[in-house]
């Protein structure tokens, strides 16, 4: 299975990730393509961009972790995971899933799952960024509850090492 | 050993990390967490709700119960909320 993970400042290009992803091979019959987008408001408020700060060594290893769970689960082909860190404005991608495989189910559900997990355990954090630019102005962004739940829909995790009894 | 912190936890403590030499009888997470956590007025700030900051040693999670002997890194950090 073709894995890439990248953590990187700069913008990404969705359509160019894919076509790296599927170059030259016939064996894929279906890609997934998820993409978070900064949006313009935070609970209601007006933002004029989000920082992402990281820990870099241990998000890598995190997010290499969830695509072997995943790559466990079902049969997939390909994963590629891009996270942004930084500066990231209203419109800007901040998170690439994308996953192949044969058919649209494991492609579908291996997408979600990641992005459930990238949610509540890579560790990222997002400041909100208000207009006007001080200080002041910077606000954590609170954890979900619902990001929460949604990860836990998939435990536990019946892997081939350990079959659920 | 090493400790890093993260986002509030980072700028409540005031530092992005440093070497600590914590006493005999410090064991787990939990019990570190208490003994930072009396490092100061950051500190105790950083710590004061300690059911909230989570925590990796050697870049996995883990949980207050974990032993921390033999750990090279440790981090303390807010939930996450990337994605």
């Amino acid at each position: 299975m073709s894995v890439i993970v990248r953590l990187q400042r700069e913008a990404f290009d969705a359509a160019s990730e894919v076509a790296a992803l599927t170059r030259s091979r016939t064996d894929i019959g279906a890609v997934v393509i998820f993409t978070g987008i900064c949006r313009a408001d935070e609970d209601g408020e007006p933002i004029a961009a989000l920082n992402l700060e990281h820990y870099p060594d241990m998000a890598e290893a995190e997010i290499g972790r969830h695509i072997e769970a995943a790559r466990q689960r079902w049969p997939l082909l390909g994963v590629t995971v891009i996270h942004r860190y930084g500066r990231i404005v209203p419109g800007e991608g901040i998170v690439l899933v994308v996953t192949a495989s044969t058919h649209r189910q494991a492609a579908f559900a291996a997408a979600e799952f990641l992005m459930d997990y990238l949610k509540t355990r890579a560790p990222f954090w997002k400041q909100v960024e208000k207009p006007g630019g001080k200080t002041s102005d910077k606000i954590w962004v609170e954890a979900r509850a619902s990001d929460d739940t949604a990860a836990e829909r998939w435990k536990p995790a019946p892997t081939k090492r350990e079959p659920a009894n | 050993m090493k400790v890093r912190y993260f986002a509030w936890v980072r700028e409540r403590v005031g530092k992005t990390e440093e070497d600590i030499d914590p006493p005999a009888g410090v064991a787990t997470i939990g019990d570190l967490v208490d003994w930072l956590a009396r490092q100061g007025e950051g500190y105790a700030y950083a710590f004061e709700n300690p059911n909230v900051v989570r925590s990796a040693i050697d870049k996995r999670h883990v949980r207050s119960d974990a032993q921390i002997a033999g750990a090279s890194e440790i981090a303390f950090f807010p939930p996450m909320t990337g994605g």
